[in-house]
């Protein structure tokens, strides 16, 4: 339980959430290509998961009775990558290996390549509905396994995320529990009032009420404060009969000053200075070669 | 003489997948509220606790069929092929077909035999966009012996099947020796006029058409292509090779389908040249199942007609490489 967490606990996931910041900017860096601000919004919540909530073995990806994840915001998939480097499935090296040519680290989630992933993403709106018939094998394979899937607050607005939402309920299916990653911005969206001056994918309140009213224990959350977000996926693993989403509020671009809350940071190659300082911020300066960087 | 009647293809699905399933716990069945339609029911009936019934959204169907597949079992997906391969296109595509997971996508319905639905649910592209899918093996059955044996097989197979299905009763074709092979043509009928190349419960209406034909002095030598992924090339280029004149019949479009299909392997292998027949670049629309067949020229009767007329005009115009004799 959160309140009986040791304090070195909390400490060591929150340095877990920042070592999944740097495999990000190493690996977007490396490649110069890929999503920096959906991933850095999520890192504290896959540090949670892949660190202290999960039942997994990294030696054994395909365990019959673990815990699965799945991507459905698939372009945060480097986020995902650095979590599962440093969870110890792969060398955090072979992050730099992201987006090239060959590497099992491909730009959206493919489970094809990469063994540890649980269902290949990338298509926005899918990643749910995998998650409820991973939750339903689950359940009537007799598996006491849990299914955790992530959602975007913009992924919210595709129609099959509905249809999911609006059957899972019917099934009772409590081992099923997404999180959806209220960073209240999307790629491009509408001009408006809100963070960068754009319109937030839901309203205030939006997203608690729809997904309450498909019949879903909702519960909400600061997906940046450690102790909350391990207090909430504790909560939201105790079943009661109905499938959960847990509201994420959090930060697009948390963790690098410049990227926070800045639309245009969803997808962005960094200059050699912001890389330089998005490194120095998350605690490992680099030093720039002389006469410019790579 | 015409081919006899078989069961709807509907019911033998029903029927064959619950027979399976007494023996294969893996198995479920994922129904979009069509199960009354498409004879999934059947199974539901049997049993309840593995029918699972997705309601009226079907591309979060195929997404829970992928998830389904990643924990062992086998889904047996089923709706009317409008929204078990077109409305769900890119959950079959990102979910099923790029992860070769292990989803049998069942389209009832299919081709011109709907039940007076109309173009909405006449969906005449579906082989052709299924067979250009990476991964997707698709399979056009010719009757209810075919059907069942070729849904036992899609059972024990290892990946994505895509199974054509029909809603009304065939003809049939084959006796209870034949023998389905993935992946393998069959050659129905031999003869050393014209090549008829057909799939799907086509078939029997073109070795119908064969015997008029044949009446009228013209062996026609019929292959029946269930398997339009992966093609049988060799049986295809045999095919022609026994009479140089080929003719593709299909119930659906002839853009990417049978017509492409073979088309496609004759222009590498045997460069051929080769009538299509099926809708022309055409959406279908609400009749009798006997009208559309007459009205898309896919009755035995019409079909004889237009391979007759095509062989006379290949012969008045001296296209055909050898003579053709005509009574």
């Amino acid at each position: 339980m959160a309140e009986t967490m040791a304090a070195a606990d909390l400490t060591r996931l929150e340095d877990v959430a920042r070592r999944i910041r740097v495999g990000v900017i190493r690996g977007v860096n490396a490649a110069k290509a890929g999503h920096l601000g959906g991933p850095l919004s999520a890192a504290d919540i896959l540090a949670a998961l892949y660190f202290h909530i999960m039942r997994i073995r990294p030696d054994e990806p395909d365990w019959p009775d673990r815990d699965r994840f799945v991507l459905s915001k698939g372009h945060s998939s480097i986020g995902l990558y650095a979590a599962l480097a440093v969870r110890g499935y792969f060398p955090v090296e072979e992050l730099l290996t992201f987006d090239s040519l060959g590497s099992r680290l491909q730009g959206h989630p493919d489970m094809t390549r990469l063994p540890c992933l649980d269902m290949s993403t990338g298509s926005l709106g899918m990643g749910i509905s995998a998650g409820i018939g991973i939750a339903l094998g689950c359940r009537l394979a007799g598996r006491d396994a849990r299914t955790f899937v992530m959602l975007g607050d913009g992924e919210c607005q595709e129609g099959e995320v509905w249809e999911a939402a609006f059957l899972a309920p019917r099934y009772g299916l409590d081992n099923l529990i997404v999180i959806v990653d209220h960073n209240k911005l999307q790629q491009y969206g509408w001009p408006g009032a809100g963070p960068d001056d754009r319109l937030p994918p839901a309203r205030p309140g939006e997203l608690v009420a729809k997904w309450s009213a498909f019949g879903w224990r909702v519960l909400e959350v600061d997906g940046h404060d450690m102790a909350a977000v391990v207090r909430v996926l504790e909560e939201a693993t105790v079943g009661d009969g109905r499938p959960v989403a847990i509201i994420a509020n959090t930060i697009k671009g948390r963790g690098v000053s410049f990227m926070e809350g800045r639309y245009y940071w969803h997808t962005r190659t960094m200059t050699a200075d912001e890389f330089a300082t998005a490194m120095a911020e998350l605690g490992e300066p680099i030093t720039i070669p002389a006469g410019g960087a790579a | 003489m015409t081919l006899p009647m078989g069961r709807a293809l509907r019911e033998v699905f029903g029927q064959t997948v619950t027979e399976l399933a007494a023996h294969d716990p893996r198995i479920v069945m994922l129904d979009a509220d069509t199960g009354s339609s498409t004879k999934a029911d059947i199974f539901a009936k049997a049993y309840p606790e593995r029918f699972l019934q997705m309601g009226i959204a079907e591309q979060n169907m195929l997404g829970v069929a992928a998830g389904l597949a990643t924990t062992g079992f086998v889904p047996f997906v089923s709706t009317f092929v409008a929204f078990a391969v077109v409305r769900p296109l890119d959950q079959i595509r990102v979910l099923i077909a790029q992860t070769g997971l292990n989803v049998k996508i069942c389209g009832g319905y299919a081709g011109l035999f709907t039940g007076t639905a109309g173009k909405t649910h006449l969906i005449v592209d579906d082989l052709s966009i299924m067979r250009a899918m990476p991964g997707m093996v698709t399979v056009a059955p010719a009757d209810d012996v075919e059907a069942g044996q070729v849904l036992r097989w899609a059972a024990s197979y290892n990946g994505p099947v895509y199974v054509r299905l029909v809603r009304d009763a065939t003809q049939r074709l084959f006796d209870e020796t034949y023998a389905f092979a993935p992946g393998r043509a069959v050659v129905v009928r031999e003869g050393g006029d014209v090549t008829l190349v057909s799939t799907g419960t086509q078939t029997p209406r073109v070795v119908d058409a064969a015997g008029l034909l044949a009446a009228r002095g013209i062996q026609a030598h019929v292959l029946h292509v269930p398997t339009l992924k992966p093609l049988d090339v060799p049986a295809i280029v045999a095919a022609a090779d026994r009479t140089r004149m080929v003719v593709t019949v299909e119930e659906g479009t002839v853009i990417g389908g049978l017509g492409g299909a073979v088309t496609e392997t004759l222009s590498e292998h045997r460069p051929t040249i080769v009538k299509r027949l099926g809708l022309q670049d055409v959406y279908g629309e609400s009749a009798s199942n006997d009208q559309l067949l007459e009205l898309y020229g896919l009755s035995a009767a019409r079909v004889a007609d237009q391979v007759q007329a095509l062989l006379e005009e290949r012969t008045t115009a001296g296209h055909a490489s050898h003579a053709i004799l005509l009574p």
